[in-house]
């Protein structure tokens, strides 16, 4: 789950990393408010949770209150990347003199938390990972152990940073992976983690990852999913445990398991089709399961076929065939439908589904050329 | 012969009294594989399904009165880590975890004490093992498969299934099927397995089934070209998925533009390895 940058340095701020002063404003009159009381100079910046805001003109700089407001009237009408910007959030402005980048993330490979750091942190941290990666700073963490001062110091001096801020950069690491262990995250960075002229460090600028897998110790993390930024199909699939993504092809997939759904999206675009959808309905589902994935296919209006694709192990077929003519009866789609049930109780459930007018197949390869072609044909 | 668990086995069932886990021990006694204990905390001195396996307090309890040498491990996702770290603290060598869901940093402290005590783990968010005609560890239907020389790794589960079905069809066995997992953090990895078969005596061939996601097809590629004199067949899920996206499993996800289906190919063929276009076609490539 992805967090707003708000919402990430609201937690930084929890572990004691410096955040600039600000509030978040849903309208333009509230953004020159929060500008009133800060007073002097704010940066309103679009909450969307993708990134490329500031290349996109998602992220400005206000001189007075006045221009805040009419600042954030712009940003709020704003879309980017195709997300609807709702909310702004209006920062006291900093007198950069120096910015860092400083995250933490999974190592998949080295099955440990990674540091990392450079000394030329901001917008272009991408194009520095790209073309000199020497200047990022890796430090991996023992999971046990944790992250030890010296390794934060083991940074500090990898980066370059001047000795009088490598306590505050001290304390600062250790915070942000205090924040990053605490909450589950996937991934916790700062960018920039500016020194100012003040010779203050302050994180400009936040972003965390949350293992979906973890919100069920962290309630107040599953509070913060702005459902605002997900589509409407994804959400109601997670309600029943269903795993849906949706793509832009014609031929609707349900499937048991997420390597067998995966492999039927290829096997229709082997075939000639494209797939509508990733749906995994997951191991032991029962009719109620299968009627919601159906409904969900089904609601994407480019579906001119389904493929049902039943490898019974814990699923039972007869189970997913019971779902399949219960929400039939409900929606009575009018598109072809190609169904192939192997493995446990799939005789029962080949039975349950005779009278239901819809194309058999034995083979995976043959249940997608059937699909492929009923889509054509509908 | 086979990797990992064959007929001498002795396997102990962690959440044993659960749902799944009763389900699934039934299953793997209907296979003959030696189950001689069960765990659940507050039910020891219990007995489950008709007084055939005895249930303990704890594990260090279980493999003393019962000599368990190996342990699946059913508990739901949020009490998965400690059960794991209760089996590598009693002595057992061999953790085979099912269950789904558990949190990737709680993976990686897991992974971490295990290599510490020198315990393998196979999982978790797998189907187990399958030694067909000898042993059944895990939830691998046990009628899809006969004994052959084909081993089988695996990181998926109904996909395995499908493989496993499509070689019986060919009358095609399996030495041994070894489900490795869907989550970007586990335990026995391709190599292992890979490095296991080309050791076993009775495995012939090999089939790796990968999946989108982390570099681990990439690292079997070249130990397959250096080390590998057996032939490998493969196939990779995921051409069709999207960028960015998690598809199902935790670890199946192309960051960055890096784990995508199409160099996991390359990097196999260019090992020599056969990549089948669909599952359906492997057992043709292993001829």
């Amino acid at each position: 789950m992805k967090l707003h940058e708000y919402q990430s340095k609201q937690i930084f701020s929890k572990y004691g990393i410096p955040i600039p002063k600000g509030r978040v404003a849903a309208t333009a009159t509230a953004a020159r408010q929060i500008a009133e009381e800060l007073g002097g100079r704010v940066v309103v910046k679009s909450q969307v949770l993708v990134g490329g805001r500031g290349k996109a003109g998602g992220i400005r700089l206000a001189k007075t209150p006045k221009e805040a407001e009419e600042v954030a009237t712009q940003i709020l009408a704003m879309e980017i990347k195709g997300l609807p910007v709702r909310k702004v959030l209006v920062d006291e402005a900093a007198n950069i003199d120096h910015e860092i980048y400083l995250g933490i993330t999974n190592d998949r490979a080295a099955r440990r938390p990674v540091m990392m750091s450079s000394s030329a942190g901001g917008v272009e941290i991408e194009e520095v990972a790209r073309t000199t990666p020497e200047k990022i700073i890796k430090v991996h963490i023992d999971p046990l152990l944790g992250l030890r001062d010296f390794q934060a110091r083991d940074i500090a001096l990898g980066i370059d940073l001047p000795r009088e801020h490598w306590k505050l950069f001290g304390s600062i690491a250790s915070a942000l992976w205090k924040a990053y262990m605490e909450n589950d995250a996937t991934l916790a960075e700062i960018n920039p983690l500016v020194i100012t002229k003040e010779k203050q460090l302050v994180a400009l600028d936040g972003k965390m990852l949350v293992d979906d897998s973890a919100l069920f110790r962290h309630p107040d993390l599953a509070e913060m999913r702005d459902v605002d930024e997900e589509a409407a199909a994804e959400i109601e699939a997670r309600k029943y445990g269903l795993s849906y993504i949706k793509l832009d092809g014609q031929i609707g997939c349900m499937v048991n398991g997420a390597g067998l759904a995966m492999t039927t999206m290829d096997i229709v675009k082997l075939f000639g089709g494209e797939p509508a959808n990733f749906l995994d309905i997951g191991g032991g589902a029962g009719a109620e399961k299968v009627a919601a994935a159906l409904r969900i296919i089904l609601s994407d209006a480019n579906v001119k076929a389904i493929l049902f694709n039943i490898f019974g192990g814990i699923t039972r077929c007869d189970e997913v065939a019971k779902g399949i003519l219960a929400a039939l009866a409900e929606v009575k789609p009018k598109i072809p439908m190609v169904v192939r049930l192997v493995g446990t109780n799939a005789e029962q459930g080949r039975q349950l589904l005779a009278d239901a007018k819809m194309i058999t197949a034995e083979t995976l390869a043959d249940a997608a050329k059937k699909a492929v072609a009923a889509a054509a044909g509908s | 012969m086979s990797i990992l668990v064959n007929k001498n086995t002795r396997l102990l069932v962690q959440g044993v009294t659960g749902n799944e886990g009763l389900f699934h021990t039934q299953q793997m006694l209907a296979y003959s594989t030696k189950v001689v204990a069960g765990t659940s905390p507050g039910k020891g001195g219990e007995w489950v399904l008709e007084g055939k396996v005895p249930v303990f307090d704890s594990v260090h309890a279980a493999v003393e009165a019962t000599g368990a040498n190996a342990s699946v491990i059913f508990v739901p996702a949020r009490f998965a880590p400690d059960a794991m770290f209760e089996s590598a603290d009693a002595g057992i060598p061999l953790i085979v975890c099912i269950t789904e869901g558990i949190p990737v940093q709680d993976m990686m402290r897991v992974r971490e004490y295990l290599d510490q005590k020198k315990v393998r783990l196979v999982g978790p968010n797998c189907p187990g093992l399958l030694t067909p005609g000898e042993a059944k560890v895990g939830i691998i239907p046990g009628d899809i498969a006969i004994p052959g020389d084909v081993g089988v790794v695996s990181r998926s589960g109904t996909l395995t299934y499908e493989v496993l079905y499509a070689l019986m069809q060919q009358k095609m066995g399996a030495s041994t099927c070894v489900g490795i997992g869907g989550d970007p953090i586990n335990g026995t990895n391709f190599i292992d397995c890979l490095g296991m078969f080309e050791d076993d005596p009775h495995t012939e061939r090999v089939v790796m089934i990968g999946e989108i996601g982390g570099t681990d097809e990439e690292k079997a590629a070249q130990f397959i070209a250096k080390i590998m004199t057996k032939p490998v067949a493969a196939f990779i899920a995921g051409q069709t998925a999207p960028p960015g996206k998690r598809m199902g499993h935790a670890g199946a996800i192309i960051e960055g533009g890096a784990g995508t289906a199409a160099d996991k190919v390359k990097a196999l063929e260019d090992a020599g390895v056969h990549v089948a276009k669909h599952p359906e076609e492997i057992p043709s490539l292993l001829k």
